[in-house]
């Protein structure tokens, strides 16, 4: 049986960075990803580093949730690989 | 209104108060009881020197009059701002004050506070919202910072400071807004020596106001969360 | 290995390596979202934590309660719901009863987007730290972070019963940039780092008697401070207060005319006060020995 996995969060909202909350949530097949930022029209971007990270470790199971304030797309992939390597190792 | 017009009308009866430039300090009688009053005449910046000028006043009451209630008047620009001052550490002086404050309400000391014209930020912190409960007049200001230096800091631009003082609670300076958010209880209009008297009689507790924030709709989630961190069960 | 940086450090990991290890339990973690409301009318993303972490744990097994501000985050500064975090926690400790209340401080205080919100929820921290503290429990201040502890919260600061600092922490009422702002770089240039901290930096503090240790900047050496000043207590009466205003009078009368603070440190005995920024901060404590204010 899979132990629960303990919420994580990496990160912190300040400028050029975002934190990242990394919740289980939903069937093993569904993957939820919900980005609050003040940086408007990056939306493409946005997509293009999900789809990337989404593509790379097929994260089942979860919520992502974001709160941006300008993080460049090497910043956001950081983050993201830092709060799932986190995540899958079950330490908050 | 000016301090002495303001005086004469909440001691009609009588009032001995000292002046020392735009601080001032002394008694005033509300319906047979004596009262201590400190104030300040006009809205001046609170630096290391009238802070503890007042702490000592504070002190005085404590050591004088046992029980006796505490008015203060206190019309504040906020804190003086100047390297000195900081240098020899105001906010230290600032935290003195508050805590002669505090120690006058545990000694039994009523302590009621009344802004009649503007209190503004660190000044404001350690004297009126100190009180066990208070007041305004109507004209009176309540505020954290002027907006164009609010927008120097924040970076927000000042037109949409100025809007938003217009429409939301959160910024803009009147009184209504701090009534909305339970910190000052009333507005005081009409019969000023009544509304004193009635004042030093009711009973003040912190997490009423709280509760009268959210009620009255000003602060919508200060008492929810500070009671969910109060009573969060361990895991 | 090198210990930590305290002032690089995030809250989280502040408050991770400061407490005994695995013991931190957080109240409202971030995913209970309690955020600001006030935030979004200003096109501000809000934190899930809103910029500050409160909890239980132990430091050196004595049960604690404690919260480290975020700096990054807004300044570190205190909005609605930030600050009813502070006071919830405080409050806590009045049933709780725990050793201390420790408060890792990063703050510009009042937090300007939440204007009158963020003022009231400064006035009510102070009015809980005062609470706490005539309960009879200690309230310890660490101050060492890039953001320094201004505002409402560095009166906050000096109503507690102690503050840590280490060289780079920063302790004032009004920030170096707000009086250069409003008053103009004449009065304070707030980009002179050196000007700055000679007057609102550990090693000053220290010296006038407002910081009660200077640590070096490390968490582990934040921790150590912290323990040792585990036993306080507080101390609150009519002639702890009278001896207090004894101080503060003295100190405005002996150095009330300086215009710097090498002035403050020659009239406290000090030989060589240009020497002293430049010291480690072992050095700096070996020098300065019995001398502060």
């Amino acid at each position: 049986m899979e132990s629960p996995r303990i919420p994580v969060i990496a990160g912190v909202v300040g400028s050029g960075n975002l934190e990242i909350l990394v919740e289980a949530e939903g069937p093993a097949d569904h993957c939820t990803i919900v980005v609050v930022t003040a940086a408007a029209g990056f939306g493409v971007i946005w997509q293009a580093v999900m789809d990337d990270f989404v593509a790379r470790h097929k994260p089942g199971g979860v919520r992502l949730s974001i709160n941006d304030v300008g993080a460049t797309p090497a910043v956001v992939s950081l983050r993201l690989e830092q709060a799932w390597d986190a995540f899958q190792g079950g330490s908050a | 209104m000016d301090a002495h017009t303001l005086l004469d009308r909440l001691f009609p009866t009588g009032h001995a108060v000292a002046s020392e430039d735009t601080y001032f300090h002394g008694s005033g009688t509300c319906r047979g009881a004596t009262v201590a009053v400190l104030g300040t005449s006009e809205e001046v910046e609170i630096g290391a020197e009238l802070a503890l000028a007042m702490a000592r006043d504070v002190l005085d009451v404590i050591k004088t009059a046992p029980r006796r209630p505490i008015l203060l008047l206190v019309a504040t620009s906020g804190q003086r701002l100047s390297r000195r001052d900081e240098m020899l550490g105001i906010h230290a002086y600032l935290a003195h004050l508050a805590k002669t404050i505090d120690l006058a309400k545990r000694r039994g000391h009523p302590v009621v506070s009344l802004v009649w014209s503007r209190a503004v930020s660190g000044g404001f912190l350690s004297t009126g919202l100190l009180a066990d409960l208070c007041f305004a007049l109507p004209e009176a200001e309540i505020g954290v910072m002027n907006l164009p230096a609010m927008s120097r800091i924040t970076k927000i631009p000042l037109e949409r400071l100025e809007s938003l003082s217009l429409t939301s609670p959160v910024f803009a300076p009147g009184v209504e807004n701090y009534l909305r958010m339970g910190a000052i209880e009333a507005i005081w209009q009409g019969d000023l020596e009544a509304h004193l008297d009635a004042a030093f009689r009711l009973p003040s507790d912190r997490e009423r106001r709280r509760a009268l924030g959210e009620v009255r709709g000003g602060r919508q989630l200060a008492r929810s969360v500070a009671e969910r961190v109060r009573s969060h069960e361990r895991g | 290995m090198k210990p930590k940086s305290y002032y690089e450090a995030s809250a989280r990991e502040r408050m991770a390596a400061f407490l005994d290890p695995g013991s931190f339990q957080e109240f409202l973690p971030p995913t209970d979202r309690v955020s600001s409301p006030h935030l979004r009318q200003l096109d501000q993303p809000g934190a899930f934590d809103d910029g500050v972490l409160v909890g239980s744990g132990r430091l050196s097994g004595h049960p604690v309660l404690a919260a480290a501000q975020e700096g990054v985050f807004m300044g570190g500064a205190v909005g609605e719901v930030h600050g009813a975090k502070l006071v919830g926690l405080l409050e806590r400790a009045l049933v709780a009863r725990p050793e201390a209340v420790v408060l890792l401080l990063e703050t510009g205080g009042v937090r300007l987007h939440e204007a009158n919100a963020g003022l009231v929820a400064v006035s009510e921290v102070m009015h809980a730290v005062l609470a706490v503290r005539v309960a009879g429990i200690p309230v310890l201040v660490l101050d060492g972070g890039q953001f320094g502890c201004f505002g409402g919260m560095g009166i906050v600061a000096a109503l507690c019963d102690a503050v840590v600092m280490s060289e780079e922490g920063r302790l004032g009422l009004s920030g170096p940039e707000v009086i250069e702002a409003t008053r103009g770089v004449e009065e304070f240039d707030s980009r002179d780092r050196a000007l700055v901290w000679r007057t609102v930096g550990g090693k000053h503090r220290y010296l006038l008697g407002e910081a009660a240790r200077l640590v070096e900047d490390s968490i582990p050496a934040f921790r150590e401070a912290a323990i040792g000043l585990l036993g306080t207590l507080p101390v609150f009466g009519l002639e702890d207060l009278e001896a207090e205003h004894a101080r503060l009078q003295g100190r405005l009368e002996r150095f009330g005319d300086c215009r710097e603070s090498f002035e403050i440190w020659t009239g406290l005995g000090i030989e060589d006060p240009q020497a002293l920024p430049l010291l480690e901060t072992s050095a700096f404590l070996a020098q300065v020995g019995g001398k502060r204010g």
